[in-house]
């Protein structure tokens, strides 16, 4: 359809409706399936890391003001919270409300890597090499942000 | 600490994320907007306090809305994509020129680009599809070009993609802007793909919103080491911004372009005057 120049051809453009593609057109639903089939994947993982993300948050809080009113109404003074990964393990084995909370905030901070992880994966089953390359590299500044922010923080 | 107040706190902070959550969801904006005044102006919690939950807004709304967006094949993958690796860039190097930045001016020039912005928005305020838009070098060799499903047009809109170059250099500056100035700059990103590359409104939005996230999570890890990310500050934001974006989600397929637009320029208007009022206070 439209495609006049010399880039790769897209999905949009390999099949003509009205005109018989022969076994290419097979091949093209094939591939149309199965980006169809990892959007599902995506939009799968992206749900289940919101909902465990919500699910943990919502437990930490439950239990913190649980035992807040269980005390009477008064707060101890456990207001310190955890904000290294090894911090928020200790929390957890102790049973701290608040470290269950950041771990759950973890979850969620976490799912736009892991989306962008799973993209890589989606685009090499559509055999979409450019958009392998190109996500790897929005994947590896990513991390790259990560160490450097360690060192700098 | 008496836990009542604490617990008012926490149910009205999450109501107001419910509707930052769902505003932002659809105009491709990560709540900042809403989070950080309320938090610092009417509970008088510290900036950095704020801006760590403004952060845990930014991916709540992309990650909410995500699930929907991309089932419904509203967002552009690819555009987003290759538009994030000039975002992280930016992102990066602004954390690197922070130190030698001077804020107040940055947060009054971005504030002044932000309002002039809005006037090539303004003028089109009722155009429901780009039209005469060319892929060009860049877009045809990306492939750019998409198609969405429009439920209110009721039929499948394919759309190309205009100036890659100047867009993707924008990106390069939101990134920047959001590395120097820990502000989000889902409004930079949405005037770059509707103002310049030319894609239709609810693709620019939803393709933002998939962006936010992205630039977000690259920043998430230092705030979360300094300890800025406060965990009864951030769990009402993230609960309620999450159930927000759900909603806000379902909704888009129903509205128009033209709709999502009217929404999205007042708000740019209020970023820009937050802006602007951040660097004249020098705050």
């Amino acid at each position: 359809m439209k495609n006049p120049g010399n880039g790769p051809p897209t999905l949009r453009d390999e099949i003509e409706p009205g005109k018989d593609n022969g076994p290419e057109k097979e091949q093209v639903m094939h591939r149309q399936a199965v980006v169809r089939q990892a959007e599902l994947v995506i939009s799968y993982v992206l749900r289940g890391g919101v909902l465990l993300s919500a699910a943990i948050i919502l437990s930490g809080v439950a239990l913190f003001y649980f035992r807040a009113f269980a005390s009477g109404g008064y707060m101890t003074a456990a207001s310190a919270f955890p904000h290294t990964l090894a911090g928020v393990e200790q929390g957890i084995a102790l049973g701290n409300p608040l470290a269950i909370i950041v771990l759950g905030l973890l979850v969620l901070l976490a799912t736009p890597v892991v989306r962008v992880a799973v993209s890589i994966v989606a685009f090499l089953l559509e055999r979409d090499w450019r958009y392998v390359v190109i996500t790897s590299m929005v994947l590896l500044i990513l991390l790259l942000s990560f160490v450097l922010g360690k060192g700098g923080a | 600490m008496l836990a009542e107040p604490q617990l008012l706190f926490f149910l009205l902070v999450c109501a107001a994320s419910v509707i930052a959550g769902l505003v932002g969801s659809l105009v491709g904006l990560g709540g900042g907007v809403f989070v950080v005044p309320l938090l610092t102006l009417a509970f008088g919690l510290p900036i950095q306090e704020a801006i760590g939950a403004s952060i845990v807004s930014v991916i709540a709304t992309s990650s909410g809305a995500a699930a929907a967006y991309v089932r419904d094949r509203m967002t552009n993958l690819r555009v987003g994509m290759f538009l994030e690796v000039a975002t992280t860039l930016g992102a990066i190097s602004g954390a690197f020129l922070v130190v030698i930045a001077p804020t107040a001016a940055l947060f009054i020039i971005f504030g002044l680009v932000l309002l002039i912005s809005s006037v090539p928005l303004a003028v089109k305020i009722g155009e429901e599809l780009p039209r005469n838009v060319h892929d060009d070098r860049w877009a045809r060799w990306l492939s750019l070009g998409g198609a969405y499903p429009d439920h209110k047009l009721g039929r499948e809109v394919s759309y190309e993609v205009a100036h890659v170059p100047v867009g993707f250099s924008m990106m390069y500056v939101a990134g920047l802007i959001s590395g120097l100035l820990g502000i989000g700059s889902g409004t930079f990103k949405v005037l770059a793909m509707d103002t310049v590359m030319r894609l239709p409104m609810k693709v620019s939005t939803t393709t933002s919103n998939f962006m936010i996230g992205v630039t977000a999570a690259a920043s998430a890890g230092i705030y979360f080491a300094r300890g800025d990310i406060h965990p009864l500050v951030a769990a009402p934001v993230a609960l309620g911004v999450l159930l927000g974006a759900t909603v806000g989600a379902k909704t888009l397929a129903r509205l128009s372009n033209s709709t999502i637009r009217k929404i999205f320029i007042p708000l740019l208007a209020l970023i820009a005057a937050e802006m602007l009022f951040r660097g004249i206070l020098a705050v």
